[in-house]
């Protein structure tokens, strides 16, 4: 059962498909992994109930021989900025930390139509705003690599020598990265197959850098936000976090399509695809952006990155330099358009309809300061001030269509780039492996957010589709990733060569140990 | 009793009051003083759901009844509408009203307008913030010509025109009740979200009776069109006006913004108030304030509802949850997205009031004209009166309305004694229908009159009618008879001779109890 769990969903699938283990004993085993890294803190709601339920109808539809797909009876999480019917959805604030929707997300119920079985709400910094799941109104979220809990309860089948480190500080564990630094922590530990994050800025791919993860953004409008509580709408993608490539096409065939809830969506029928297990490269033209080789790029990851190019031209695809030359520019342009985003989408909590209601009865207006002045954090109270400075009548031009232009010359690099046939971009996630909580706040959130979201900004910006791909391990022992980008709506392609890579670098598998354990 | 005259005194004392105070305005020097007014109409789209969703819109409805997930501004959940096959669309009913109403004020519409976010925070503004357009509106530079004209005022109704700055499309707001007693304030989501059509006029208007001219032309043509109901008093279409006065040639001076105006005479009344007002102001030295005032119909007046502290910012931005609105506006491409199709709307327009006049004008004198087309409905009866005989001479027509017909609809103090005294049974149903008919007579009596003077009163005193009733029987034994072998139908016969006998004064509904029970 341990093995099965860190197993790929396509091997579990056959399995319940044939009989040989129930959805309901997998599921069960899933809960009481979740038991055991609760020191993670991975997890703001535990569904079990609720899990137990989709198990149970699973079971039955498996006798039935009635099973709805390869998703049918999969441990899934979701992240708790997803409304999901009957159930807590908190962003991680304490102003929505009593809000029970009475809706689903069509992302939630797209993969609840296949079947999948909800584990829990994952955590995430507040509202989404951060990049290290450090900033949650229910504590940080911590890395599983390195942790205390990994030394007890996993093993790893990596050559490279157990890094034994000395945790004498209470703070000096790894940050798991954000925003759905939850999602990343409940897929590496094997509490459930795969999780759905939200990638705003980079949210899904960096914690699926510092945790060893695939993660997929896939094109902005391929996946419906509706159901997803906004940060910036027009950057705001589902993202999805999985142990292989394999799985990440399985989840994306089945969460992607139009919505008549969201018209940002595509309004083409999606086509499902998979990836063969042979994979020929060597049509394709790879890239190699030069603005990407940042000052405070480590040395292991530039040498992951050198290594990965030396094996895609072994492979037989061409690589090239190319330039995205605004790419400096994104972080302060994406900072200008996520504040005034975020100024207009919070405006809706003023405890009236639903949420955090401070007890405050003189007036409406002192209702609202005080209710919205106890209910978020300091990042979002900072975030909203900002923004609303930056749509003032008299600064609108100087930032918001100043960034607005901006955001045109990024997406405009990207087309470039296209038009001279190159076919994806490889590129780092970001710069380093995990950092020590330590280390990481010592800088301020803008800081942090400036760093963690370089490699990973742009494709935001000009909604394209872009992946996490793990690696291998540091010296310390941490993941190292890699990022690859492509056209819009080029997911097959970005992935098939993710999964090449995938191949060819055979990134350390790990498994639950005690055997004992789970039974 | 004791508070009912505590009332009455206030009311005089309050009375007295206005009445002084529209003394001294009226005493300063109005010829020198140019008023200029601006309207801004906000007009509900009659639809039966939301802009953005797909609750319903009926007035009517329960309290918090009619409010999607969407219209509480839930999170995660985005403005859209999606038709059968399951494509999203913006409600196509709404967009097409506003494209009619454009093209029926001569505006030009833009082949793509823009939705935005307008930010305030109030408590029947769930998301705290109003999705509208500024920039980039459905439509822009259209005209309302109209004709002013008031009995007494003007000797010959006179032409006018107003130009249209823009027209856009938003969600309206909800409604907050305020319970001053317990201190509470209660929100109604029922209204949030329905589809206006905001009309934003150029300040190029010159007196209230302009003012509520022009609303009535346009409450005629968004009636015609069938865009708006127009109904004033459920806030259906609600007019906010920009008063100001200056000196001639001089610009423009400091506007007041007039609210809660809620029927067409309102208009005129709180426009003219307002104007009086500012140059009383003006007169003793004063300045005016730009601030928000309300139009209080009880007192007359207009008073202050807030002042403008500094200037609100409302933060506009673009809504990233919309896609910009496409039209179809050039027939020489192919409509590919199935877009709305502006040509095809333009050639479905109705004949206009405009058109309709010029094409009357050829058979009607202008001031008989005027009378016809000031009200829809009895222009609309109008058309059908000629339109049932080609021969009627439309002239004859119009006139007979008017003078005739409409002169005994209007005569409301005379219809309003009459249905008091049905109502306190001081007659009976005959008896209105006489009366009713006296009033073609043109009487110069009230039916108060004409009932004592003719002794019409009603016959309820139940002796009185059981002598009566008996005094029937008596007279009619063969009837009797027949009634107690069983022919029921008879009854009706005592009922009608009991009638007659009491000159159509007898309360029949008592009749018929004492009668049955004389009979049983």
């Amino acid at each position: 059962m341990n093995k099965l769990l860190t197993a790929s969903i396509k091997e579990v699938s056959q399995k319940i498909n044939a009989g040989d283990v129930r959805s309901s004993d997998i599921t069960n085993a899933a809960i009481k992994v979740t038991s055991i890294i609760k020191p993670l803190n991975a997890y703001i709601t535990i569904t079990n109930e609720t899990a137990k339920k989709h198990a149970e109808s699973s079971d039955s539809r498996q006798k039935d021989c009635s099973l709805l797909g390869k998703l049918d009876g999969i441990p899934i999480a979701i992240k708790d900025n997803y409304c999901t019917r009957n159930h807590p959805t908190t962003c991680a604030s304490k102003m929505l930390s009593s809000f029970i929707p009475t809706y689903d997300a069509t992302v939630y119920q797209n993969l609840k139509n296949v079947g999948a079985v909800l584990i829990g709400k994952t955590n995430l910094d507040e509202f989404a705003m951060g990049s290290g799941t450090i900033d949650s109104y229910y504590g940080p979220t911590k890395n599983l690599w390195n942790s205390d809990v990994f030394k007890k309860f996993y093993s790893c089948n990596s050559q490279a020598k157990e890094h034994i480190q000395q945790n004498t500080d209470a703070h000096s564990w790894h940050i798991a990265g954000g925003s759905s630094g939850g999602s990343a922590v409940a897929v590496a530990t094997g509490s459930c197959y795969a999780a759905i994050g939200s990638d705003t800025g980079g949210s899904t791919r960096n914690p699926a850098s510092y945790c060893g993860l695939v993660g997929l953004k896939p094109t902005y409008g391929l996946v419906s936000r509706y159901g997803l509580i906004p940060l910036v709408n027009s950057m705001d993608v589902p993202g999805i976090l999985t142990r292989n490539i394999d799985d990440a096409v399985l989840i994306l065939n089945n969460v992607a399509g139009p919505d008549g809830f969201d018209s940002t969506c595509f309004q083409k029928e999606y086509v499902p695809f998979d990836i063969p297990d042979t994979i020929d490269i060597s049509n394709f033209r790879i890239g190699i952006p030069k603005e990407y080789k940042e000052k405070n790029l480590s040395p292991e990851v530039q040498e992951c990155w050198d290594e990965v190019s030396q094996y895609l031209t072994e492979g037989g695809a061409s690589l090239s330099t190319v330039s995205l030359p605004h790419t400096d520019y994104s972080i302060m342009c994406y900072t200008v358009l996520n504040r005034c985003d975020v100024a207009s989408n919070l405006a809706c909590y003023d405890g009236m309809e639903y949420g955090y209601r401070s007890d405050e009865w003189s007036s409406v207006h002192n209702l609202y300061r005080k209710t919205r002045s106890e209910g978020f954090g300091k990042i979002v109270k900072e975030r909203i001030l900002v923004g609303n400075y930056f749509l003032l009548e008299e600064n609108y031009e100087e930032y918001y269509v100043k960034a607005m232009k901006i955001r045109r010359l990024i997406s405009d690099d990207f087309n470039t780039v296209w038009n001279n046939n190159i076919d994806l971009l490889l590129t780092p996630t970001t710069l380093t492996g995990a950092p020590k909580y330590n280390d990481f706040i010592s800088m301020d959130n803008q800081a942090q957010c400036s760093v963690q979201d370089y490699c990973t900004q742009s494709a935001n910006m000009a909604g394209i589709p872009a992946v996490n791909v793990p690696i291998k391990l540091s010296k310390n022992g941490l993941p190292l990733s890699l990022q690859l980008m492509g056209p819009p709506l080029k997911e097959k392609e970005l992935l098939t060569v993710a999964k090449w890579i995938e191949q060819r670098v055979q990134f350390p598998k790990i498994e639950l140990k005690d055997l004992s354990l789970l039974e | 009793m004791f508070l009912s005259k505590n009332i009455s005194i206030f009311i005089k004392k309050y009375h007295k009051n206005t009445f002084k105070k529209c003394i001294r305005f009226i005493s300063g020097n109005v010829e020198e003083w140019k008023p200029t007014i601006g309207l801004e109409i906000h007009a509900q789209i009659s639809t039966k759901s939301k802009l953005f969703s797909g609750a319903p819109t009926n007035f009517n409805n329960p309290i918090n009844s009619c409010v999607s997930l969407f219209d509480c501004a839930i999170p995660g959940t985005m403005p859209v509408k999606y038709n059968k096959y399951f494509r999203k669309v913006l409600n196509k009913k709404c967009v097409e009203a506003g494209v009619l109403t454009a093209l029926a004020l001569s505006c030009e519409v833009n082949a793509v307008s823009m939705f935005e976010r307008k930010h305030y925070f109030y408590s029947d503004l769930p998301a705290g913030f109003q999705i509208t357009q500024q920039k980039k509106p459905l439509a822009i530079n259209g005209k309302i010509k109209f004709n002013v004209f008031k009995t007494g005022v003007h000797k010959q109704p006179y032409s006018k025109s107003s130009k249209i700055k823009q027209i856009q499309l938003e969600q309206d707001s909800g409604k907050s009740l305020h319970n001053e007693g317990v201190g509470r304030s209660l929100i109604d989501l029922n209204r949030a979200g329905i589809p206006l059509m905001e009309l934003v006029f150029e300040p190029d208007l010159t007196s209230g009776e302009e003012a509520a001219a022009l609303v009535k032309e346009l409450c005629f043509i968004l009636q015609l069109l069938g865009t708006c109901s127009c109904k004033m008093e459920e806030g259906a279409l609600r007019v906010d006006a920009n008063v100001s006065i200056s000196k001639p040639n001089a610009p423009l001076g400091i506007r007041t913004e007039l609210k809660n105006i809620s029927s067409l005479s309102a208009i005129n009344h709180a426009i003219e108030y307002e104007i009086k007002r500012q140059i009383s102001i003006l007169q003793k030295g004063g300045e005016i304030i730009n601030e928000t005032r309300a139009w209080d119909p009880l007192s007359k007046k207009t008073v202050l509802m807030r002042e403008k502290e500094e200037k609100h910012d409302y933060r506009f931005m673009p809504e990233p949850n919309l896609p910009p609105l496409h039209l179809y506006v050039n027939r020489n491409v192919q409509n590919t997205y199935d877009l709305i199709d502006i040509p095809a709307l333009k050639e479905q327009l109705p004949e206009l009031p405009e058109q309709i006049r010029q094409n009357l004008l050829k058979s009607l004198t202008p001031d008989t004209l005027a009378a016809i087309t000031s009200d829809l409905e009895w222009y609309l009866l109008f058309c059908d009166i000629l339109k049932n005989g080609n021969h009627r001479e439309p002239q004859l027509v119009a006139k007979i309305f008017i003078s005739e017909i409409l002169s005994f609809i209007n005569n409301q103090e005379y219809i309003e004694e009459l249905i008091d005294l049905i109502q306190a049974k001081i007659i009976n149903q005959p008896t209105f229908k006489k009366l009713l008919n006296e009033l073609l007579n043109k009487p110069n009596k009230m039916p108060k009159q004409i009932v004592e003077e003719n002794n019409w009163f009603i016959i309820s005193n139940e002796k009185e009618l059981e002598m009566i009733c008996l005094e029937i029987l008596k007279t009619n034994p063969n009837l009797v008879k027949q009634y107690k072998a069983g022919r029921k139908k008879v009854f009706k016969k005592f009922l009608h001779k009991t009638f007659l006998l009491t000159e159509q004064r007898a309360d029949m509904a008592k009749t018929s109890k004492i009668m049955t029970r004389l009979l049983s």
